[in-house]
């Protein structure tokens, strides 16, 4: 298995009670491996006790990021959310917490 | 113009003060940007306003100008800042007040207003983006509704001559922009450089977040120097594309990693990014390390503005109260779990009206919820947060978790409780015309 936060470093941003998360290979050779596996549906199951709507995935190859939108997961937004960080801030790191497959061995 | 240096001096209202100062001493910088104004700020600025014409704008302007203004005057440098919030003439004449109180002679001033739009929204009917019902069925609980403008006023300001432009709600890169706009000539549909200077707009408008600030994580992304983080510069050329690098010898660090968070911070597609000047598509730029602390961004692009602009729109939500009290040592948990029991069975018995309530084991659940893994904690925090409709009902939450002390579990404490108005804020698109922009050179 392969931690996220092993490959990858990530920022929350919040625009309402929206959050996006931002995905970034530290290395841009490891950027298809989170393509492929790093996917909206994933994300959404790992985000699931905070998530109240879709999850979308925007792909940013020349960054080697994937940028993921969460509706509704800031408890109905910054200014009217009861919860103690209202921004979502945290949940950067709580994404890097995500489990992949293992990487395949780095060619000959 | 070759090359334009522009320095940001604040990422939020409350930012450390001394970066802006190392920015105007040391920079070498032409503008000092200092981008303040948070969503729900404006709002709590009109009602300050409301009560106290002459108030309204940020409460560390003064501060602020007081330990820039010698430095900017000495070295040239032209300031732009959204200070001004619900009162930028206020603001304007509270700047020129510091001028004279430092002894700086023919300070120029100008405000940029006209982003209140309370009126145009209700009489225009206009839908809010989150609820599609009109803004006029807010009724009395409507605080304020402010358009996001775009660069082209503070263009005109700094046509006419002004060394420092105070404004109301705008974009925050369009405070960035405007400068390049203005240095460079940039024609108001030149889309790729007027996306290009977005962009690196965008990288400075949070200031310390593109030099390492927000960014640290022990043993894996290490930064140096966070208590004295150097604020970002930007080396904009012609063309829109620059380098984003600091001051020599100031803490932080500048890497394609901290330039690449930055980029996507607050960002949903990264092919549209919207502002009322320019739709800015980062999808081509090319990120690269230049050298030490330089980091170079190339190959961004813009499309035609968008049709509309973005409003904010304040409302008074009621009010909120919080309480909060302590368990530690073997069995913390169990304890804090019956105080939360306890407190739940208290609002049923006292008949506490919330039309929302939240629990949260501090420590173990409130940032989180679901998501931590079990296991018993050396301490945690109960903290309990409800949504009333007025101060009375709001001060009931925090004085039932205070009552823990003496009739809750055992050894309760550092119990603590407040509450507060809540200035809750939505959206809505409104046509151009809604907003009324307008620059005015200020005398005191």
């Amino acid at each position: 298995m392969t931690q996220l936060r092993e490959i990858a470093h990530s920022r929350t941003g919040d625009k309402g009670d929206h959050s996006n998360i931002s995905v970034i290979a530290h290395d841009p050779a490891d950027y298809p491996f989170l393509q492929e596996h790093l996917t909206a549906e994933l994300v959404a199951a790992h985000f699931a006790p905070v998530l109240h709507g879709g999850v979308e995935r925007y792909e940013v190859e020349a960054l080697g990021a994937l940028n993921f939108v969460l509706r509704h997961a800031l408890g109905g937004g910054v200014t009217l959310s009861l919860a103690l960080d209202a921004h979502g801030k945290c949940l950067a790191s709580a994404m890097l917490a995500i489990t992949l497959p293992d990487r395949a061995p780095a060619g000959p | 113009m070759t090359t334009l240096r522009i320095g940001s001096g604040a990422g939020y209202s409350g930012d450390r003060i001394e970066p802006a100062v190392e920015l105007a001493e040391k920079g070498g910088i032409s503008y000092l940007v200092f981008e303040c104004l948070a969503e729900r700020t404006i709002a709590i600025a009109q009602q300050a306003r409301l009560a106290d014409p002459e108030a309204g704008f940020d409460p560390l302007l003064v501060d602020r100008m007081r330990a820039v203004l010698p430095a900017c005057r000495k070295n040239g440098i032209r300031i732009v800042s959204n200070m001004g919030a619900a009162n930028p003439e206020a603001a304007a004449r509270a700047v020129l007040g510091v001028a004279e109180e430092l002894g700086l002679g023919g300070l120029r001033v100008a405000a940029v207003s006209g982003d209140e739009i309370r009126a145009a929204l209700v009489a225009g009917g206009h839908p809010l983006s989150e609820t599609g019902r009109p803004a006029a069925e807010l009724g009395e609980a409507l605080v304020s509704a402010n358009a996001y403008l775009g660069a082209g006023p503070i263009v005109e300001a700094l046509e006419a001559g002004a060394d420092v432009v105070l404004t109301g709600r705008v974009a925050d890169p369009s405070l960035f922009l405007a400068p390049m706009i203005h240095e460079f000539g940039w024609a108001m549909d030149d889309w790729e450089r007027l996306g290009r200077g977005t962009i690196l707009g965008h990288l400075l408008e949070c200031a310390g977040q593109v030099t390492g600030g927000y960014f640290a994580d022990p043993g894996i992304k290490d930064v140096p120097g966070l208590a004295r983080l150097g604020f970002p510069i930007a080396e904009i050329d012609p063309d829109g594309n620059g380098t984003i690098t600091k001051v020599d010898g100031s803490g932080g660090t500048v890497t394609t990693a901290t330039v690449k968070e930055q980029l996507l911070y607050e960002v949903h597609d990264p092919a549209a990014y919207l502002t009322p000047d320019v739709t800015a598509d980062f999808t081509g730029l090319r990120v690269t390390r230049e050298g030490p602390d330089r980091v170079r961004i190339e190959g961004g692009t813009g499309r035609e503005r968008p049709a509309t602009l973005k409003a904010s729109v304040g409302y008074a939500a009621g009010w909120r109260g919080e309480g909060q009290i302590s368990y530690a040592g073997p069995n913390a948990r169990a304890r804090a779990e019956l105080a939360r029991e306890i407190v739940r069975e208290r609002f049923a018995l006292i008949g506490l009206e919330a039309e929302e309530l939240r629990f949260d084991l501090m420590g173990i659940d409130s940032i989180l919820a679901g998501m931590s893994p079990p296991g018993e904690p050396a301490e945690v925090r109960l903290r309990v947060a409800g949504r009333c409709a007025s101060a009375a009902e709001a001060k009931r939450i925090g004085n039932e978790v205070e009552a823990l002390y003496t009739n809750g579990p055992a050894s309760g404490g550092g119990a603590t409780k407040s509450t507060g108005r809540i200035i809750a804020m939505l959206s809505a698109l409104v046509p151009r015309a809604a907003a009324s922009p307008r620059m005015t050179m200020v005398t005191r």
